[in-house]
């Protein structure tokens, strides 16, 4: 899928698999729980910018290091990792988990970001608004209830589950029950820092997220100064895939992306 | 070999088909199905059956810990090794065992196990156990810290228990400036420890290794007898031989006047207790890091909790004996010889059997089997028994 490379990069001898496509200003993308791909959306994005996608520690082909124990833990391995590859303006584009990831980066040190996308974003706890316990549910019904339309998630369904994967997801799962699984996908530190992100932010939400409703889009765009809310109508927990136009074009705009000269 | 009274405790009045339409008794299955005079009457009788069973020349009693469910009301096992503490004045009483690493300070169970081996003057079994996955819904614990926080507690509670304090402790998941539990335990070093697991095998290796009485939970009993097995080998390997008194079986026992009539009564009880009060789905049993991918996988595929199962499956597979005195004493000869263990962690009650039927069941034990099996250790060589 999509002309891209892969490698493996090592961070202070923590070694992750990282994909990368395109060229211009750099842009950073932090998976979800569900693990890292290459996605149409990538390689759309792929057409004016430097993407780089990495395989967060404890997933797929990535080590797990010994000091991998938290969200916070993994936060500042990607500072580490953006000072390893000298990367400036940094576009950091984060889903779900990788939204988690990218606000705790976010509170700690924006010096090498240029902006801050979060998408169905995990990390706040939201009084009063019901979630799915996802870690109740079997894979599949949690992949469906991802989707506005739950019949959309058979290529998702099919990549995660599977069954040549199964020992790569059922680590993914250890992993993500590491980071979230108390406080249940939240921080409950995080929203008295949220005010020192000052880095222009855009949150992408589908309307109908079942995972973090959309309550969750307004808590972060309270707590975060100026930050954009664009919400995807009919659409789920996971825009870039459901609905990756709408979801491309909310963040070219944001980004005032031009078409590089054809 | 030694008997002991193994209750769960089981909330018995609930309505079975109330639990299947939620699709299982544990973490979300309402408590509003609890009605708290009922289940009064069910503590009541069921300290009442303990107390019963030292009065019978049990060995002993356990209790367990189990969290937000029907399937046992024993949330607080300590509440009810306290009660009995002074009403059971031969038995030893196990609590088989509490959860470790669902309890953010060790130390309150290296606290509560001293004051219950005080009360008893060292009747007290300390179980430790790292409670199934349900657990880890019910209290919030980060399954994928399971292992840790109970290698991390088991070492704190036995150190504070053989270590002068008050000492500093500085671990990953528990920190204390002053270590100094008051009381100490009754027994010097402490009370004896016992494990209690499906059948893991780092448990049992780690088990073999400490010489500690090692407990196989619900399990067919050609997998209790392979189980057993790695226990000895393991052993020698340490250097040492496993006596069979470090092999407890836990298992289900029920005595009829005839085999037909036993298989009878105890059918309904029986098959509620494994096809309503155990069933629930792999995601609540099986929390992802509660352990590793190859164990995961393996237990995925066998989907233990799932199937229904029939008092004939059971009895057939050999996970519980049911029938005449003399059918008992058969298959209970069997299995110890099959197994090699010396420790018989009875369920004499389970699911929605009432207090009358319990009773009589223990008082048919008591009499019928109990005294054939007093002074009988496994008949034949472990080793052979298992090859």
């Amino acid at each position: 899928m999509g002309n891209f490379s892969t490698s493996v990069l090592a961070v202070r001898g923590c070694r992750i698999r990282l994909m990368r496509a395109g060229a211009g200003d750099p842009l950073v993308y932090l998976h979800g729980a569900s693990g890292a791909a290459w996605l149409p959306f990538l390689q759309q994005l792929a057409d004016k910018f430097d993407v780089i996608a990495p395989e967060h520690p404890g997933f797929g082909e990535s080590d797990t290091p010994a000091w991998l124990d938290n969200i916070h833990d993994v936060a500042y391995f990607y500072l580490d990792l953006l000072e390893e590859l000298k990367l400036e303006g940094v576009h950091l584009v984060g889903n779900s988990l990788g939204g988690f990831i990218a606000a705790e980066l976010a509170v700690r040190n924006t010096q090498r970001l240029g902006s801050l996308t979060l998408a169905g974003s995990a990390g706040l706890h939201v009084p009063g608004v019901r979630q799915l316990d996802s870690f109740l549910v079997t894979d599949e019904q949690r992949l469906r209830q991802f989707f506005y339309d739950p019949k959309r998630a058979e290529a998702m369904i099919a990549r995660v589950l599977d069954p040549n994967n199964e020992d790569t997801a059922l680590r993914n799962q250890t992993t993500v029950a590491k980071l979230v699984w108390q406080p249940r996908s939240h921080d409950p530190n995080l929203h008295k820092w949220l005010h020192r992100i000052d880095v222009p932010t855009l949150l992408i939400w589908g309307d109908t997220d079942r995972m973090f409703p959309k309550e969750h889009a307004q808590a972060f765009q309270q707590a975060i100064p100026g930050a954009k809310l664009a919400m995807i109508p009919q659409c789920g927990h996971v825009p870039q895939i459901e609905k990756p136009d709408e979801f491309v074009a909310a963040l070219e705009t944001f980004l005032g992306a031009r078409k590089k000269a054809a | 070999m030694k008997f002991f009274n193994f209750h769960l405790m089981p909330y018995a009045k609930v309505g079975l088909d109330e639990i299947a339409k939620n699709g299982s008794a544990w973490v979300t299955f309402s408590n509003s199905h609890y009605d708290p005079k009922q289940g009064a009457k069910l503590y009541h009788d069921y300290l009442d059956q303990m107390e019963f069973a030292d009065q019978l020349g049990f060995d002993g009693v356990c209790l367990n810990e189990h969290h937000q469910t029907a399937y046992g009301m024993m949330p607080i096992p300590g509440v009810l090794a306290g009660a009995l503490a002074r009403s059971v004045k031969h038995a030893n009483i196990a609590i088989l065992g509490r959860a470790l690493p669902l309890i953010n300070n060790p130390l309150n169970i290296a606290e509560e196990y001293a004051m219950l081996d005080n009360l008893t003057r060292g009747r007290i079994i300390a179980g430790f156990v790292r409670g199934i996955g349900a657990e880890y819904h019910a209290t919030g614990i980060n399954p994928a810290y399971s292992q840790e926080r109970f290698a991390e507690a088991h070492d704190l509670i036995v150190k504070a228990w053989t270590e002068p304090g008050p000492f500093e402790y500085s671990g990953k998941h528990y920190q204390f400036r002053y270590v100094n539990p008051w009381p100490r335990p009754y027994r010097t070093p402490h009370p004896p420890i016992w494990i209690p697991s499906q059948g893991s095998g780092s448990t049992i290796r780690w088990a073999a290794k400490m010489r500690y009485t090692y407990c196989q939970t619900l399990s067919p009993i050609a997998d209790v007898a392979k189980f057993f097995q790695l226990y000895r080998d393991e052993a020698e390997k340490a250097g040492y031989e496993a006596s069979p008194d470090q092999l407890a079986w836990s298992n289900t026992i029920y005595v009829g006047d005839t085999d037909k009539k036993a298989v009878q009564e105890a059918r309904p009880h029986l098959e509620a207790l494994v096809n309503y009060f155990l069933k629930m789905p792999t995601e609540m049993l099986l929390p992802p890091g509660y352990t590793d991918v190859a164990s995961l996988k393996r237990v995925r595929s066998v989907k233990v909790t799932g199937k229904t199962k029939s008092i004939e499956e059971l009895m057939a597979a050999g996970v519980v004996i049911v029938g005449s005195p003399e059918t008992v004493r058969e298959k209970l000869a069997e299995y110890q010889d099959l197994a090699g263990f010396n420790t018989s962690l009875t369920k004499t009650q389970f699911g929605t059997m009432p207090n009358e039927m319990a009773r009589a069941n223990m008082t048919a034990i008591a009499e019928e089997i109990l005294p054939a099996f007093r002074d009988r250790p496994p008949q034949r060589a472990p080793k052979a028994a298992a090859e």
